[in-house]
């Protein structure tokens, strides 16, 4: 098994490492445009749930 | 009513898909047809006359495997379009015959093929006789025959109930098959080495016959749950 | 509530992941095999972690099926997609390596790296096959027969592909996995908990975060929304249609 001098080895453990945060990070980027989306859609319902609650206090039935 | 015997329920399935099969000519003939195509391809593509060894071994198997896609994509064809399995689902028999029926009908399909396909490839491709080969072989071609049978009967009956069944028949079976594919190769090339007939390594028989045994034994477990509805 | 323990979840998973770190660059002794080894930290533990996930996910599937809980189907899918991911880096992590210590991108004398690659092709149709499947019950049945399949592959896979001759000389990444001295041992043990309960977080997050959006899209249907913008459309991730508690 070659034992590689610091210089050489560095870049691919480095690489490897990088490689790793980057998939680690790319996950995290595409959950956090869910949650934005889902925060989108939440205030989107409490709106309309505000809507509707306004008009039941307008015409009391 | 009482059940009836689940092997006479697979026999008759099995003469079903058989006489099927002999009246209107669908898997068979291709895959005939695109075996001996594909030796052509592989004379061509490698840019050789004669393959021995490990070379011959690999194109021999490759070409069988890349066959039996074709008719596993065909397997569950008529039972699908046509209502059979409703038909099946509805009468009292064991549904795990319908699998066995489905092995054994991609058995028999791939003996046929091969009684065509092995010739043609002495003939066409292979440098050592193909007699020296011969007992050898036949075991091989069993035991590899039953991995493709019983994986693509599964696999067939998972892909031909969803919207892209011809693509993901072959994308599930395939890496499924790649272990089989190994130990049949690896088995079956010293039977083509050029200077005379190497021994048969058991070693890669046992572990294709084990694997056989293990997604046999997998595939009669989930096969009632593909058919529940 | 699915994120009940996330956030102590996360937090020991950082200090493990960030300590494993250190002690990867700082304190595993450099000299016996090269500096290169320290790929090994990170890449045999993710290998491990990953397959432990796709067999976790195949016995998820067996639950699902004996149940017919949704959730466990649920519990399924993202565990095989936490496992995908993590797969992905196995493979180029492996890649590097075999870079640095054989000078070419990919060795197929690697028997890990060769089951990686079968097993993540096999894997890799998952997703297609829920996505061809609309009735949403027979979809999650089906993904868990496929699941329970590769679930056992998976081990069978690395036998087999053991047993091939090619691997008869030194398999380099077991022979140093397996005898390692001290320090590197724990070293070695400290990274297979630390990405044990990296999968485990990441798992639970996305869990979280389904559940989420299924409550969130029970809750429009409740308030009757009218103008839905998307009409039902296909989908290959399960959805809770049942919002119960998770545990």
């Amino acid at each position: 098994m070659p034992a590689l001098p610091l210089h050489s080895a560095g870049p691919y453990v480095a690489g490897a490492y990088v490689v790793f945060f980057a998939i680690i990070l790319i996950y995290v980027a595409i959950m956090a445009t869910k949650l934005v989306r889902s925060e989108r859609t939440l205030a989107e319902l409490t709106e309309l749930a505000r809507q509707r609650h306004a008009s039941q206090d307008d015409d009391p039935q | 009513m009482t059940a009836p015997r689940t092997s006479s329920v697979v026999a008759a399935l099995l003469r079903a898909q058989l006489r099927l099969e002999l009246r209107t000519f669908e898997s068979v003939p291709a895959m005939w047809l695109f075996a001996v195509t594909a030796f052509v391809l592989f004379h061509f593509g490698l840019d050789r006359d004669q393959l021995s060894g490990d070379l011959a071994s690999g194109v021999l198997w490759v070409t069988l495997l890349l066959a039996a896609l074709l008719a596993i994509n065909r397997l569950y064809l008529a039972d699908a379009e046509q209502g059979g399995f409703d038909g099946f689902l509805l009468s009292p028999a064991d549904r795990t015959a319908l699998l066995a029926a489905k092995v054994m009908t991609l058995l028999c399909y791939l003996v046929a093929v091969e009684i065509v396909a092995v010739p043609v490839f002495g003939v066409l491709l292979l440098q050592p006789p193909l007699g020296q080969a011969l007992p050898g072989l036949l075991a091989v071609l069993a035991l590899g025959d039953l991995g493709i049978a019983v994986i693509g009967a599964l696999v067939g009956a998972l892909a031909i109930r969803t919207q892209a069944r011809d693509l993901l028949g072959p994308l599930v079976s395939l890496p499924l098959l790649v272990p089989v594919l190994l130990c049949v190769a690896r088995a079956t090339a010293p039977l083509f080495d050029p200077l005379h007939a190497g021994t048969l390594p058991l070693r890669w028989l046992v572990t294709v016959a084990l694997y056989d045994a293990l997604f046999g034994l997998l595939a009669f477990a989930l096969f009632d749950f593909l058919l529940e509805d | 509530m699915y994120g009940k323990g996330l956030r102590s979840l996360s937090l020991i998973t950082a200090g493990a992941v960030t300590l494993t770190l250190a002690a990867v660059f700082f304190w595993a002794p450099n000299a016996t095999y090269g500096f290169l080894e320290k790929i090994l930290y990170l890449h045999v533990p993710l290998a491990i972690i990953t397959l432990c996930g796709f067999v976790a996910a195949g016995l998820m599937a067996v639950a699902h099926l004996h149940t017919r809980d949704e959730r466990w189907d649920m519990r399924s899918y993202v565990a095989i997609h936490i496992s995908l991911i993590f797969g992905i880096a196995v493979l180029l992590s492996g890649s590097i390596w075999a870079r640095g210590a054989w000078g070419h991108w990919w060795v197929w004398q690697e028997p890990t790296l060769v089951s990686f690659l079968l097993i993540m092709l096999l894997y890799a149709t998952y997703q297609p096959l829920r996505f061809a499947i609309e009735d949403p019950e027979r979809q999650a049945r089906y993904a868990s027969v496929f699941a329970i399949t590769a679930g056992v592959f998976v081990p069978v896979c690395f036998g087999i592909v053991r047993l091939s001759p090619a691997y008869v000389h030194p398999r380099t990444l077991d022979n140093i996995s397996g005898n390692l001295p001290g320090r590197m041992q724990v070293v070695f043990y400290l990274s297979m908990v630390s990405m044990t309960l990296l999968w485990v977080t990441l798992w639970k997050f996305e869990m979280t975060a389904k559940h989420v959006a299924a409550q969130l899209r029970q809750l429009r249907r409740a308030l009757g929304e009218d103008h839905d913008d998307a009409p039902a459309r296909r989908s290959a991730a399960p959805s809770l249609s049942r919002i119960a508690s998770p545990n």
